[in-house]
C-alpha cells in the first residue's frame, strides 16, 4: 500500500465527528467496518444487489459497498449502531423485534436503515402496501419471505 | 477495495475537462453504480478516475425560458421521481426512474450515467428517445448538442470523446406539451432487475386521432431505438383496438432483438408486441382515452 | 407457560442493533486473505501450473497448488460419522485438485496481505489443461464410453430401489387407470445472505482455532482432523452468529483449507471470505432431478400403485451424494402409505457445480413430481383434487411400511380442510370457470407434503444440553443444537423455561457454539433440532429442577414433596405460599459453607424415533398469457408440526420456506451452458430470487397434534414449508390453462414455450382466445 492512496477526510458518524486517514480505494462499507469497527452493516454481494450494507449519508439511503469512502468527506453518516440510544432501541428496531421480523439477522441492519429512512420520509403521508414493498425492494432477505418485515414496517409507521 | 490507481476530484465541469485532458487513461465517475462494479470485476481501464460525484453544477431539474426542460446529468433517479416538473410534464420519465434497481441505487445512480454507459437496457433511454431529447456535451473542443438518437453508436459505445462530459438532457416543449407518455418495463422481477424489454410510448391526440405517435424500445436491438415506420403508420389514424393491434405488428418489422442467455429472440418479440399494446393503452389512459 | 407463546427471539435485540457478531465481524487487520485459483474449464486435467510470478508479487505470502496438499481424499457432507462402510459418504475430494471437474474447481490458493493483492496474484498464475468434453446431461454422463469424472465410479455415486405394500406390478394391472408423467426440477441455490466465510489461527503451537459460518461445528472439527491428520482435540471450531445456511453450510467447505493455511503459515490468521459469485458456483446447489412417475388409480379415487424412477445430478463431487435422492424418496411412504409403491433412484456425477444439502433435502424434487402426478390422477378420474387427497393421504395410525413404524400423529386431513376453507375452494372453482379462455386465466391448485423430524435410523440422532443456575437466580443453557437463524436457541429457552417453571427472560442461552465448550450435537439439518434436542433439554431441565428443589428442601428443612417452582420462585404447595426467590436459593447454593454446590445438570440424548410431519399448500393464481407471467393472488400453507412452540417464529419459518418455494416455482434457476458448463447467472441480479415486490402475502395456519416421541409434543418445521408451493403452483397453472407444464421453474421462458407449443400464443404474438 503506497502513501499516495491515503487521504484525510472528516465526517460525522452517528453524531460523532471523526477525522481519518483513509485509503481512497476503500468503499464506505470497508472504512466503516475495518477502520471504525462499525460492523453492524453486512456485505452480501459487494455490488449493490442485496442492500445488507445500507447506511444513510446525509439522510439518503445508500449501499455502502458501492460508495467510495472519500465521498463522505464533510457529510453525516448514520449506521445501525446509532439507532439505539440510551439503552433503548429505536421504534423501528423495536417493531422488528416484536413482529418476529428477524431470523438469521444478516440482512436486518440494512433493513433497519431502509425502514428508518422510509419512515422519516413518509412522515405525515399516506402509505400504501405497494409503497412499503417498493421502498424495501433494494434489500434482499432469504429467511422471512418478507412477511413479518412487512408487518414490522407497518407498525413502525403507525408508532411514528 | 477497488483497484484505483489515481483519483482526482473535479470541482467543476471545466476542471473535469482539464483533468481528463491531462490523463488520457482517466474515466469519469459520477454515481459510481457502473464504474465501481467494473472496478470490482478487475477492469483496469477504470483505475484512473476523474470524480464528478455530487457536482452541484450538474445536479438540477429546471425549465428554461422557452419552457425546455433541462435535467442536469448528475441528477439521480430519486430526484427525477420526486420532481414536480417531471411528474407534471413527462411522467413517463418518472415511470422509468421508478423502475431502476431499488431505492439505494436510485439514490445514487445518475440519469447521465444511465445514458453514457451506452447499454440498450437503460431504463431512461427509451423515454428520452420518445421525447427526442437533446444531450448537451462539453469538452476540450467546446460545447455541442446531440440528439439522443445520434448519441448511441453501438453497444456500450456513445458519441463522447475522451474529454467530453455530458452536462444536461433537454426536452423541448413541442415534445411534451399536450403529449401523454408511458414507460412499460418487462423484467423477470418487479424490482432489482434489468429490462428484458423496455417500451416507451409518447403520443398526442386530437379529435380522436393520433396527432403524434412515438414508440421506443430498449433491448429490442443493440441500442435503444424508435420504430419510425410504425409511428408513421399510426400518425393521423383514428383510435381503435385495430390500430393498436396494427402498431403491435408493425413494430416487430423494425426491431432486431437477439437471443442471449437471458431471453430468446422469439420471446423478446412476443413481449415487444404485447408491450407495444399495453404501453399505448396506458398512455391513452393518461390522455383520458379509454378504448372499448 | 413458555411453550406455545410467541416470545421474542433471544437474539433479536442483538441483531436489530447491529451488535450481533458474525464471522466477518471478527476481522482483524493482521489477518491474511486467501483466494482460490479456480479452473476456467469444466472438465480436464492440469498439465502444467506456474505460480512463480504470483509468489513474487509484493504482499503475497504463499501460493499453494494441488501439489502441496495432503493426498487423502475426504468426504465433505455434514453427516455424523458412520460406523458401517455402507453408510459412509463418498470420499472424493482433495483440498486442491489437479483433475478439473467443474468450471470453478479449486486448483490453487493464494494467501496475501489483502484482497486486491490476492486477486492480482491470481491473474499471474499460469495454467494449461488437457481439456475433456464436459458431461452435463444424463444421456451424456451415462453414455457407455463417457469419461469417468471420478475414476472407477462409472459416473454413478449411488443407486437404490425399494418397494412397500402390495405387489406393485399386480396393483398396476388391477388399476382402472395408469398414468405416466416425466418431471424435471432445476438447479437452484441457497443464497443465504451471508456468504461462506471462515478464518483460522493458532493460539498455541499445536492448536488450531477455526471461526466459521457453519451449521455443523462438531462435524467440521472431525473432518478437518481427518483431512489434516490432526487429533480432534487440537482443533476448535467456533460458530458465531450465522447469516443463514439452508443446508449449504451443512457441508465442510472452507474449514479444512483455512486450517491447512494457518498450519503452513506459522499460525497466522488466514481468512477465506467467498464472494457472492464464488459462493453460488463454488459451494453447493440443489440437485436437479429427472423423475418419471407412474400412478395406478381406481375409478373410486383410490391410488393403488405408484412407481417412481429418479435421476439426481450431484455435479462434480458427491458431497451429500445419493443420500439426497434416498431421503427424498423415502418421504412418499408417509404421505401415501397405502399405495403399493416402488422406487428407483440413481445419483450421477456431472461437470457442474456441486450439489449438496438444501432445505428439505430431496423432498422438494420428489414431492413435486409426486404431487403433480397425484393431481393428474385426480383429473383423470374427474374427482375433486381435495377430495382425492383426503381419500389417499396418511391418517394417524397408518403404518409407514418403509420404516415399519406407526404414524403416531397426523393432522394432514385437517390441514387440507383448513386450507380448502381459507382459499374458498368451492366458490372460487365456480367463479374461475369463466376464466379458462382468453388472455387472463385463473386457477386454483394444491399440493401436500410429508417430511421427517431427523435422520434416524439412517444416522445417529444425538443432542446435548447443559444448564447451570447462576448466582442471580437465572440459568445459562448450553446446547450443541446450532442456531443459524432458524430460532433454535429461542425454542430451547422456551423449553427450559417450561420445564423449570422459570420466566422466559431468566433463561439465557449461550449464543455461540464452541466445540471446546458446548455439548456434542451434530448440528442444524434435517429439521431435527427442536425435535431431537427436546428430549435432551427436558432431561437436563428436569434434573436441574430436582436439584433446585432438593436444595430448597435442605435450606428450609422441609420435605421436598411439598415444594415446587412457580414462575421462578420456590413455593410451598401445601401452604400455597412463596418460600424464597431463586436468587436467594442460588446464593445459598454457591456460598453456604457446608451445603449445596453449583447447581448444574447435563444430558446427552439419542433419539431412536423420527416423527413424520405433514402439510399442504393452496394457491390461487392468475396467468397473464401474453406476458407469460403468473401472479399469485392468495396462498396458504397449513402444517402439522405437532405442538407449535412459538407461533410467530413458526409462522416466520413457513413464510420463508414458502417464499423459497415460490422462487423455485417461478423464477429461480442456475443457468448452465450445456456445452461448456459455464454458469451464466452467479450473482443476485441474474439469479432471480424474489424481492420484496415479488412475493404475495403468504398465509399460514397449523393443525396442532401432539407427537408423543417428543418431550414437548413438537415435530419438524424448519424445512417443510419449501416443499409444497411449487407443485401447488404447477397444479394451479394446469387448472387455469389446461396445460401440464412439468418442469421447474415456471418462468416466463418456460411458459412462453408451453403456450406457443399449445397454441395459446401464435407466431405473431397474438393470443388465441
Amino acid at each position: 500500500m503506497t502513501g499516495g492512496h491515503f487521504r484525510q477526510i472528516s465526517f460525522t458518524v452517528n453524531g460523532r465527528e471523526r477525522t481519518f486517514q483513509i485509503d481512497i480505494r476503500k468503499s464506505l462499507a470497508e472504512v466503516l467496518r475495518e477502520d471504525l469497527g462499525l460492523t453492524g452493516l453486512k456485505q452480501g454481494c459487494g455490488v449493490g444487489e442485496c442492500g445488507a450494507c445500507s447506511v444513510m449519508v446525509d439522510d439518503v439511503l445508500v449501499d455502502s459497498c458501492i460508495y467510495l469512502a472519500l465521498w463522505v468527506d464533510g457529510k453525516q453518516i448514520r449506521t445501525v449502531e446509532g439507532e439505539a440510544r440510551e439503552g433503548k432501541p429505536s421504534k423501528v428496531q423495536q417493531a422488528y423485534v416484536d413482529e418476529g421480523a428477524v431470523q438469521c439477522g444478516f440482512c436486518t441492519p440494512g433493513f433497519i436503515m431502509a425502514t428508518t429512512s422510509f419512515v422519516e420520509k413518509c412522515k405525515g403521508k399516506d402509505v400504501s402496501p405497494e409503497d412499503i414493498r417498493k421502498a424495501h425492494a433494494g434489500n434482499l432477505c432469504r429467511c422471512t419471505g418478507y412477511q413479518n418485515i412487512f408487518t414490522a414496517i407497518e407498525k413502525s409507521i403507525e408508532s411514528d | 477495495m477497488f483497484d484505483i490507481s489515481s483519483h482526482k476530484k473535479a470541482g467543476s465541469v471545466k476542471e473535469a475537462i482539464s483533468l481528463l485532458t491531462e490523463n488520457p487513461d482517466a474515466k469519469l465517475i459520477a454515481g459510481g453504480t457502473d464504474v465501481l462494479i467494473k472496478l470490482r470485476e478487475g477492469k483496469k481501464q477504470f483505475s484512473h478516475l476523474v470524480d464528478i460525484h455530487g457536482l452541484k453544477e450538474l445536479n438540477f431539474i429546471k425549465k428554461d425560458g422557452d419552457n425546455t426542460i433541462v435535467i442536469g446529468s448528475s441528477t439521480v433517479f430519486s430526484q427525477v421521481i420526486e420532481s414536480d416538473i417531471i411528474n407534471t410534464h413527462i411522467p413517463m420519465l418518472a415511470d422509468a426512474a421508478q423502475s431502476v434497481g431499488g431505492p439505494q441505487i436510485r439514490n445514487i445512480a445518475t440519469i447521465g450515467g444511465n445514458i453514457c454507459n451506452g447499454v440498450t437496457s437503460a431504463d431512461s433511454a427509451s423515454p428520452l428517445f420518445a421525447l427526442n431529447a437533446i444531450l448537451s456535451v462539453q469538452g476540450s473542443e467546446g460545447a455541442r448538442d446531440i440528439p439522443i438518437a445520434d448519441f448511441y453508436l453501438g453497444p456500450g459505445k456513445v458519441d463522447l470523446k475522451h474529454t467530453d462530459v455530458l452536462t444536461a438532457i433537454k426536452v423541448s416543449p413541442e415534445n411534451y406539451d399536450h403529449a401523454f407518455g408511458c414507460y412499460y418495463k418487462y423484467a423477470m422481477r418487479n424490482a432489482m432487475d434489468i429490462a428484458t424489454i423496455g417500451c416507451a410510448v409518447n403520443l398526442k391526440i386530437k379529435n380522436g386521432r393520433l396527432q403524434d405517435y412515438r414508440i421506443a424500445f430498449g433491448v429490442a436491438g443493440p441500442v435503444p431505438m424508435r420504430c419510425p415506420r410504425a409511428e408513421n403508420m399510426a400518425r393521423g389514424q383514428a383510435l381503435s383496438s385495430r390500430l393498436i393491434e396494427d402498431i403491435s405488428q408493425a413494430v416487430t418489422k423494425e426491431v432486431t432483438p437477439r437471443t442471449s442467455w437471458r431471453a430468446s429472440r422469439e420471446f423478446r418479440l412476443n413481449i415487444i408486441t404485447e408491450l407495444a399494446k399495453r404501453a399505448t393503452i396506458k398512455a391513452l389512459k393518461r390522455a383520458g382515452e379509454e378504448l372499448s | 407457560m413458555a411453550v406455545g407463546k410467541s416470545v421474542n427471539r433471544v437474539d433479536a435485540m442483538a441483531k436489530v442493533t447491529g451488535r450481533a457478531r458474525y464471522t466477518e465481524d471478527f476481522y482483524h487487520p493482521d489477518m491474511l486473505v486467501a483466494k482460490y485459483f479456480r479452473s476456467s474449464i469444466a472438465h480436464g486435467r492440469v498439465t502444467a501450473i506456474n505460480v512463480k510470478k504470483a509468489e513474487n508479487l509484493d504482499g503475497v505470502h504463499a501460493v499453494f497448488t494441488y501439489k502441496d496438499v495432503p493426498e487423502n481424499k475426504f468426504p465433505t457432507a455434514g453427516h455424523p460419522l458412520a460406523l458401517t462402510e455402507d453408510h459412509k459418504d463418498a470420499a472424493d475430494r482433495l483440498l486442491l485438485t489437479r483433475d478439473v471437474r467443474f468450471m470453478g474447481d479449486e486448483i490453487a490458493i493464494v494467501a496475501a496481505e489483502n484482497e486486491l493483492v490476492a486477486n492480482e496474484a491470481l491473474k499471474l498464475i499460469e495454467v494449461s489443461y488437457d481439456e475433456y468434453q464436459p458431461l452435463i446431461l444424463p444421456e451424456d454422463i451415462l453414455e457407455e464410453n463417457a469419461r469417468q469424472i471420478h475414476e472407477g465410479s462409472s459416473n454413478i455415486v449411488g443407486e437404490h430401489t425399494y418397494t412397500f405394500g402390495n405387489d406393485v406390478d399386480q396393483a398396476f394391472e388391477k388399476a382402472d387407470h395408469v398414468l405416466e408423467g416425466s418431471f424435471r426440477t432445476a438447479m437452484v441455490q441457497h443464497c443465504h445472505i451471508e456468504n461462506h466465510i471462515s478464518h483460522a489461527y493458532m493460539d498455541d503451537l499445536d492448536k488450531i482455532i477455526i471461526v466459521s459460518s457453519t451449521q455443523i461445528p462438531h462435524i467440521a472439527r472431525r473432518i478437518v482432523g481427518e483431512v489434516l491428520n490432526i487429533p480432534l482435540s487440537r482443533i476448535r471450531v467456533i460458530k458465531p452468529f450465522v447469516g443463514g445456511g439452508f443446508g449449504n453450510k451443512q457441508d465442510v467447505i472452507l474449514e479444512p483449507m483455512v486450517a491447512f493455511l494457518t498450519l503452513k503459515l506459522n499460525g497466522r490468521a488466514v481468512q477465506i471470505n467467498l464472494s457472492r459469485e464464488e459462493c453460488i458456483i463454488g459451494t453447493r446447489t440443489r440437485h436437479p432431478f429427472y423423475i418419471d412417475v407412474k400412478t395406478g388409480v381406481m375409478n373410486d379415487g383410490t391410488i393403488v400403485a405408484r412407481h417412481m424412477d429418479a435421476i439426481s445430478i450431484t455435479g462434480a463431487y458427491a458431497s451429500h451424494g445419493h443420500s439426497v435422492a434416498a431421503a427424498g424418496g423415502s418421504k412418499q411412504s408417509s404421505l401415501y402409505p397405502r399405495a403399493a409403491t416402488s422406487f428407483h433412484a440413481r445419483t450421477l456425477y456431472a461437470n457442474t457445480p456441486v450439489a449438496g444439502a438444501m432445505r428439505a433435502y430431496g423432498s422438494p424434487q420428489i414431492i413435486y413430481a409426486l404431487e403433480c402426478a397425484t393431481e393428474d390422477a385426480a383429473r383423470k378420474i374427474g374427482m375433486d383434487s381435495v377430495e382425492f387427497r383426503l381419500k389417499n393421504v396418511a391418517r394417524q395410525g397408518d403404518m409407514n411400511l418403509l420404516s415399519g413404524k406407526e404414524i403416531l400423529s397426523c393432522g394432514l386431513a385437517d390441514c387440507l380442510i383448513k386450507g380448502r376453507d381459507f382459499i374458498g375452494w368451492d366458490e372460487k372453482k365456480k367463479e374461475y370457470e369463466k376464466f379458462k379462455t382468453g388472455p387472463v386465466r385463473k386457477g386454483l391448485g394444491l399440493a401436500c407434503l410429508s417430511y421427517a423430524s431427523g435422520t434416524y435410523p439412517v444416522c445417529v440422532e444425538i443432542a446435548g444440553a447443559r444448564i447451570a443456575l447462576n448466582q442471580d437466580g437465572t440459568v445459562h443453557v448450553m446446547v450443541g443444537a446450532t442456531e443459524i437463524g432458524q430460532g433454535s436457541d429461542t425454542v430451547v429457552a422456551q423449553m427450559v423455561a417450561q420445564t423449570l417453571s422459570f420466566p422466559y427472560e431468566n433463561v439465557l442461552v449461550v449464543q455461540a457454539q464452541d466445540t471446546d465448550v458446548t455439548p456434542f450435537d451434530t448440528g442444524a439439518y434435517a429439521s431435527r433440532q427442536a425435535y431431537v434436542v427436546s428430549n435432551a433439554v427436558f432431561r437436563a431441565a428436569t434434573d436441574l429442577r430436582e436439584k433446585i428443589l432438593d436444595h430448597a428442601a435442605a435450606m428450609t428443612d422441609t420435605d421436598v414433596a411439598g415444594l415446587d417452582i412457580v414462575d421462578g420462585n420456590i413455593v410451598d404447595t401445601r401452604k400455597n405460599a412463596q418460600v424464597m426467590d431463586m436468587k436467594t436459593l442460588a446464593i445459598d447454593s454457591f456460598y453456604h459453607k457446608e451445603r449445596g454446590c453449583q447447581l448444574t445438570a447435563e444430558a446427552s440424548f439419542k433419539a431412536t424415533t423420527n416423527a413424520p410431519v405433514f402439510g399442504c399448500t393452496f394457491v390461487d393464481i392468475t396467468v397473464d398469457i401474453p406476458l407469460c407471467k403468473i401472479k399469485i393472488n392468495r396462498m396458504i400453507s397449513v402444517h402439522d408440526s405437532g405442538v407449535i412452540i412459538n407461533p410467530v417464529q413458526s409462522g416466520g419459518q413457513i413464510h420463508g420456506g414458502a417464499f423459497m418455494g415460490i422462487g423455485a416455482a417461478l423464477s429461480e434457476e442456475l443457468l448452465i451452458n450445456p456445452k461448456t458448463g459455464y454458469i451464466y447467472n452467479n450473482n443476485l441480479l441474474d439469479y432471480k430470487f424474489p424481492t420484496f415486490t415479488d412475493v404475495p402475502p403468504i398465509h399460514h395456519d397449523f393443525v396442532e397434534t401432539f407427537e408423543p416421541t417428543s418431550a414437548y409434543g413438537n415435530k419438524a418445521l424448519g424445512e417443510t414449508p419449501v416443499i409444497s408451493p411449487p407443485p401447488a403452483i404447477r397444479n394451479a397453472v394446469l387448472d387455469a390453462t389446461g396445460l401440464c407444464i412439468n418442469s421447474l421453474p415456471l418462468s416466463p421462458h418456460t411458459l412462453f414455450t408451453a403456450f406457443k407449443d399449445h397454441g395459446l400464443i401464435d407466431e405473431k404474438g397474438g393470443d388465441n382466445v
